[in-house]
């Protein structure tokens, strides 16, 4: 039973399954791999974050120290709306990713918010470079709303000690 | 041998070439691994990365691992990461705060000062072995700028401050956004490889010739949040700015801000509640500084080049970066932010923020300069065939060169082409 098909599921973390929140990072996993980036932002809050914390700094606040990403709401419309631009040139053409999510787990559940992480491994192909494959885990506040679960924060926290031969990040890790 | 040279510089017919070949071949990596980083002030770290004895952090400079650190009495050192016995690095973590280094291969280990203090099974070495003379060895030579740390590994250089000549004047404008003179590097370390020559990333950290083409995204975000981003009339560029020679290959773009400064211009993408706050420190720096210089640290921005490896970008935030050869198309970047050592926790946040929209690789620009640089790399196949880069901008002009010509562009290649015709 997923959140989305559930209203009133939607209102009550505490009934969030597992198995419901896999299906939400499945499903936006495939959008973004499939570069279906206004419907990824529908998938945000009003006051959603994207952070990518500096390799060395994996559990640091981007006001204190330098992060790779740290994209407020208003930011993160930016960078689609940039990356659907011919001229970002890093990402035009675009990358081919394909994102592995597993090792799902509900941290808690509490005020209407769920705290969840996940692995990731998201391989990157260019033509003309090597393939990158990005590996690390996500935290996510997620919250139930009557249109299904939707992300309040995703950060994504890089395994690597340096993103070396990873290059930029410039599409939506 | 290739008899071609490195650069065609001819002032009486405003020419100016490049040979590819010096960002290609494999061979002149190597002529300068030998002709430029060992006969260069090569940047190593600045001293508020280490704050209290034993506190160290390791990296590469200059090709060697060195331990950058602060010896038993608080000094700053910076030791070559090498056991005197049979050469493994005795320090292997990035960063933390030693009480010994000690190498595990065979049990030396040393104080915070480089003393050989331990060495298991003493007895068995012949009477003339004496640990007084098995210290790490320190880097050939060590100096500091206003807490800028440098090595050198040509114990004849000359003094760190005659060798950054005018290049020292535009540290000390970065230096002047801080009350006490004190800045600091922030937590969280930006390092990326680019497959790209390393001196593709110095030209492109001051070539504002690409901004318009290159960053037209970003352009387009400062627009959507309220920055007049038009091109003045007669430039390229939304304002005016002067390409300089600082001598001994550094040089400068000076630019009148348009983009918003920490210190101290707002913009749009601050936030109201910021206007107070950076009045506030705009206030400060006219008191400190006088009006003209608080002019200058407030509203220019300046792109620096320290020849040969290390860029400081004094723009929508401060990002020191230095850069190493991995191999002739590949560099390897490591990039900071500094701010001021006392600032605020707002204006500390709203710093780091507009770092991010513009630099590093996750910013809105830099992703667009490493793209420029690797197809650049590739294009650079055809350097046999395609021999020269055109790099004249400007010379058909005595006077004032704009910081879209590539007068500092020309400065950095004369000086490396000066140290690469030495033997």
């Amino acid at each position: 039973m997923s959140a989305r098909a559930n209203p009133r599921a939607a209102i009550d973390a505490a009934a969030i399954t597992r198995a419901d929140v896999e299906d939400f990072l499945y499903t936006e996993a495939a959008m973004l791999d499939d570069w279906l980036l206004d419907e990824w932002l529908a998938l945000l809050t009003e006051d959603a974050t994207y952070h990518v914390p500096s390799n060395d700094r994996p559990e640091s606040n981007p006001r204190d120290a330098l992060f790779t990403i740290a994209d407020d709401i208003q930011r993160i419309r930016a960078r689609v709306k940039r990356l659907k631009d011919v001229n970002a040139h890093a990402e035009s053409p675009r990358s081919r990713t394909r994102r592995m999510i597993s090792n799902v787990r509900i941290l808690h559940a509490a005020d209407g918010k769920l705290h969840v992480t996940a692995n990731f491994v998201v391989n990157r192909f260019r033509r003309g470079s090597p393939k990158r494959e990005y590996v690390g885990h996500y935290l996510y506040t997620l919250v139930p709303t009557a249109q299904g679960l939707r992300i309040a924060a995703r950060r994504a926290i890089l395994d690597s000690t340096e993103l070396g031969e990873l290059g930029a990040v410039s599409f939506i890790l | 041998m290739n008899d071609t040279p490195y650069i065609v510089d001819d002032r009486a017919n405003q020419t100016f070439r490049l040979n590819r070949r010096t960002l290609a071949d494999p061979a002149v990596l190597e002529e300068e691994r030998r002709k430029i980083f060992d006969r260069s002030w090569i940047y190593a770290g600045h001293e508020s990365e280490i704050r209290v004895p034993g506190d160290f952090k390791t990296r590469n400079v200059g090709g060697r691992p060195v331990i950058f650190c602060r010896d038993s009495k608080g000094a700053v050192r910076l030791f070559l990461n090498t056991c005197r016995h049979r050469g493994a690095m005795v320090c292997r973590e990035a960063e933390g705060n030693a009480h010994r280094y000690y190498c595990f291969y065979h049990g030396w280990t040393y104080d915070r000062d480089g003393a050989l203090v331990g060495v298991p099974g003493e007895e068995s070495y012949p009477a003339h072995f004496d640990k007084a003379k098995f210290p790490l060895a320190p880097v050939p030579r060590a100096e500091n700028y206003r807490g800028f740390w440098f090595a050198s590994f040509d114990p004849d250089i000359a003094p760190l401050s005659d060798w950054l000549a005018g290049a020292r004047e535009y540290l000390d404008l970065v230096v002047d956004q801080s009350p006490s003179g004190r800045m600091e590097i922030i937590q969280g370390t930006q390092e990326y490889d680019i497959r790209a020559n390393w001196k593709l990333l110095v030209e492109n950290s001051f070539d504002d010739y690409h901004l318009a083409s290159t960053h037209s995204t970003w352009l387009n975000y400062m627009k959507d949040a309220g920055v007049d981003v038009r091109p003045q009339k007669g430039l390229l560029l939304p304002a005016h700015g002067v390409g300089k020679d600082l001598g001994n290959g550094h040089a400068v773009i000076d630019n009148k801000n348009f983009r918003g400064r920490p210190v101290a211009a707002w913009i749009s993408i601050y936030g109201e509640d910021a206007r107070p706050e950076i009045a506030a420190i705009r206030k400060e720096l006219e008191t400190r500084l006088g009006p003209d210089r608080a002019r200058r640290v407030a509203e220019t921005n300046r792109n620096l080049v320290i020849f040969p490896n290390l860029v400081i970008n004094d723009g929508s935030s401060v990002t020191v970066r230095a850069f190493w050869p991995v191999a002739a198309d590949h560099m390897r970047v490591t990039a900071w932010a500094l701010g001021p050592a006392e600032e605020s926790e707002t204006a500390r946040a709203r710093r780091l923020d507009s770092f991010l929209t513009f630099y590093g690789p996750g910013g809105f620009a830099t992703p667009d300069d490493v793209e420029a640089l690797e197809a650049v790399q590739a294009g650079l196949a055809t350097w046999r065939e395609v021999p020269w880069s055109e790099m004249s901008r400007g010379m058909n002009k005595t006077g004032e060169q704009l910081n879209t010509d590539e007068l500092h562009l020309r400065t950095f290649w004369r000086r490396w082409n000066a140290m690469m015709a030495a033997e």
